[in-house]
């Protein structure tokens, strides 16, 4: 039943591919290569010499413990940030499905917080809890806690998985909604009919209806905790305290343009390469199959 | 046509007139400062080019100074650097190493013609920039060192005599406990810790903060601060941060605004933030220097500088050096200098800048103004007291930074937290010295 349109000759169809194939190769292959060729050197930052010490730079990184344990920070904040995200915008939107008056203003409302571009959202939390001047920090100080994400790696976590996840999740919320309102009424009553409950109807007939979507959003999540979060980190905790909140891309950023150590950095974007890369194939290779289009 | 004839007039005009202005030679500079001290500086520029017209500096501010340097090497590398770049001290020996991006001062003036002797300079402010043959990489622009900025409001409500001798830790301890026991939340804090605490504690107390004088006579240099002294005084600050007498409030210099809201009572901090201060405070304070360890004998030596220093980077004309020559010429001028010191509170770099403040009596004025300068001028430098000349330098700051919250947080003690941020320091050195062979 394969419908496939065939192209004569071969100068058309690579013509059609060549702007795609171009785009691919300057904004990807280029700078993939340059990383993985300068991963073999130690450069000093002007430019100036290159020493080559072959794989030297993936030697140096995976025997320092605080880069190992980049993999677990890296890992504790993509899961929080993904989960959180993902499952506060599906209650959202389970509810605003759910409304019959005014959902317009709702879902308008719910949507803002995507405007606010990372960095942004960064300093606005960094404020509100900022240790001497924070509103929120402020009142828990009244009820007898005393918040210091500046010193206790816990709540500095805590604090930038919160705000990296309360932007994503008005995107999140857009795509479950539209999911939702996909799913045929007409199935759902039915089911309302034979007696089934809200939450049996969810299990058995929304969710995994749902589940494209929620595959789409689980690697689109993932790739955004993995590397869109850098303005949050940067503006809240600068990696800190104790490198805590240093996740892979963070320290990419912090050892090639604070230290100038562009070989240990180069290298670091490669290992960025492959988890990620291994990551979304394993989530094409086993979550998908439980997914049903 | 008649538009088009006298628009075209118009284009033939202004391209003359730019002419003869680009007659004028332009010097960049790039400098990472903003606010207050922008000002100031635009200033200088705006007096310079005043004064003379074959030049034309034209500053430009480029981030905060990791930013800074970072646009630097990058501009390098893309062969657009500016004449001048304002590098912090911390970024001196990557500076340094880079032989071929940059043009050594003593080169840029000499090559100019210019009088300019190192010895008219205050050794422990040019030193840190400074050849171990004693010649001048880069001009030491804004530097300064730490001083102790007192509250004399709150020590006089604890029942503390405002005078009282702060100049040891054997002394500040008792007072603390004083601040503490009446009800003070906030008795210490500090900014800038590892530069305080750890570097210019190190060279106070003529103890090596790493081996080869400082890394002054070599790449291959190892770090030593964790000695017994240094060791005994972070235990000591773990202490008092555990007791609620040491309160941290950031590793920059968060704490500032603390002290200037009234606080805390006991403040280390550059003595560039004098000019916050007195901006601020609503309270009588004072300026002490950074307390020693008596016990220590022959304490104190000096402590050393913070700040930045401008270097001039390789691969511009002749004509170009000449006014960078001419630029520098003006900055280290009795006058400029000493102006720059009374409004900034950064050290006067000459003597005859120190001097001339004295006589104008903005010391009498001001007083504890002199701290500064006469913390730097104590006694004559020695191998350890110098400065550090340190790769990857803002890198280990940061480790250190990170191993002192530790500390500050009562999860490490403070020989773990030292030993642990000297091995991990050690790393980036040697990786450095590796860049640059």
């Amino acid at each position: 039943m394969d419908k496939r349109v065939t192209f004569k000759g071969l100068w058309l169809p690579l013509l059609l591919v060549a702007p795609q194939a171009v785009v691919t190769a300057v904004f990807f292959f280029y700078p993939a290569g340059q990383a993985i060729w300068q991963s073999l050197f130690i450069p000093d930052p002007f430019g100036l010499s290159m020493q080559f010490v072959g794989l030297g730079n993936f030697e140096y990184l995976l025997g320092n413990s605080y880069y190992r344990a980049s993999f677990v920070t890296t890992a504790i904040f993509s899961v929080s940030v993904t989960l959180l995200s993902m499952g506060i915008a599906l209650y959202l939107a389970v509810l605003a499905d759910r409304l019959i008056k005014g959902s317009g203003t709702y879902r308008t409302l719910l949507i803002w917080p995507y405007a606010v571009a990372p960095a942004v959202a960064g300093v606005l939390w960094m404020f509100m809890f900022n240790t001497r001047i924070g509103v929120v920090s402020w009142y828990l100080g009244q009820l007898g806690y005393d918040w210091n994400h500046v010193l206790n790696g816990g709540e500095a976590m805590g604090l930038v998985v919160v705000a990296s996840a309360w932007g994503r999740i008005s995107y999140n919320f857009l795509f479950f909604l539209a999911g939702l309102q996909a799913i045929p009424k007409s199935v759902i009553e039915a089911a309302a009919i034979d007696g089934a409950r809200f939450w049996t109807r969810f299990r058995t007939i929304v969710w995994p209806l749902l589940s494209p979507t929620t595959f789409f959003l689980l690697v689109v999540n993932v790739v955004y905790a993995f590397f869109e979060t850098f303005g949050v980190i940067h503006t809240i905790t600068a990696g800190g305290p104790q490198q805590s909140t240093t996740i892979l891309v963070y320290k990419v950023y912090a050892d090639g343009f604070v230290g100038q150590d562009l070989g240990s950095s180069a290298a670091q974007s490669v290992i960025l390469l492959l988890v990620v890369g291994l990551l979304t194939v394993i989530q094409f290779k086993y979550i998908e199959r439980k997914v049903h289009y | 046509m008649k538009h088009f004839s006298t628009s075209l007039m118009a284009l033939v005009a202004a391209t003359t007139f730019a002419n003869s202005a680009a007659a004028q030679t332009e010097i960049q500079w790039w400098h990472a400062f903003t606010g207050r001290l922008a000002e100031l500086l635009d200033a200088q520029v705006a007096e310079f080019n005043a004064s003379q017209s074959d030049f034309k500096v034209v500053a430009t501010n480029k981030g905060n100074y990791s930013e800074a340097l970072n646009a630097g090497i990058a501009a390098f590398r893309a062969g657009e650097q500016p004449h001048i770049l304002q590098v912090f001290e911390v970024g001196t020996a990557t500076m340094m190493a880079a032989k071929g991006a940059i043009k050594p001062v003593h080169e840029v003036m000499s090559e100019a013609g210019k009088p300019f002797d190192p010895a008219g300079f205050i050794p422990t402010v040019t030193g840190y920039y400074t050849t171990p043959e004693g010649q001048m990489l880069s001009f030491p622009y804004n530097a300064s060192t730490p001083v102790m900025y007192v509250n004399r409001d709150m020590l006089q409500n604890a029942g503390i005599d405002p005078n009282t001798d702060l100049s040891t830790w054997e002394a500040v301890g008792p007072v603390l406990d004083q601040l503490k026991a009446s009800g003070v939340s906030c008795p210490f804090t500090t900014a800038w810790q590892s530069w305080a605490h750890l570097e210019s504690f190190s060279a106070y107390h003529d103890l090596p903060f790493a081996t080869k004088a400082n890394g002054f006579e070599g790449f291959d240099t190892e770090l030593t601060f964790n000695g017994p002294v240094q060791v005994q005084h972070i235990t000591m600050l773990g202490e008092w941060a555990r007791d609620g007498k040491f309160i941290y409030n950031g590793r920059r210099n968060e704490a500032g605004a603390n002290f200037r809201a009234g606080e805390c009572a006991l403040f280390t901090e550059s003595s560039a933030g004098y000019a916050g201060v007195k901006a601020e405070a609503q309270f009588n304070w004072d300026i002490r220097p950074l307390p020693h360890w008596a016990a220590v004998e022959g304490a104190p030596w000096n402590t050393i500088i913070g700040g930045a220093s401008l270097w001039v980077m390789a691969g511009h004309e002749p004509a170009e050096y000449a006014g960078v020559a001419a630029f520098l010429e003006y900055l280290s001028s009795p006058e400029v200098q000493a102006k720059w010191h009374q409004d900034t509170g950064y050290l006067p770099a000459t003597p005859a800048a120190a001097e001339l403040t004295a006589s104008q009596g903005f010391y009498a004025a001001n007083p504890g103004t002199d701290i500064a300068g006469k913390q730097m001028t104590a006694k004559p430098p020695t191998p350890n007291t110098k400065g550090l000349r340190l790769g990857s330098f803002d890198q280990i700051r940061t480790i250190i930074d990170e191993e002192l919250e530790g500390v500050w947080a009562g999860q490490k003690d403070a020989q773990a937290a030292l030993d642990s941020a000297v091995s991990r320091g050690n790393e980036l050195l040697r990786r450095f010295e590796a860049a640059n062979r």
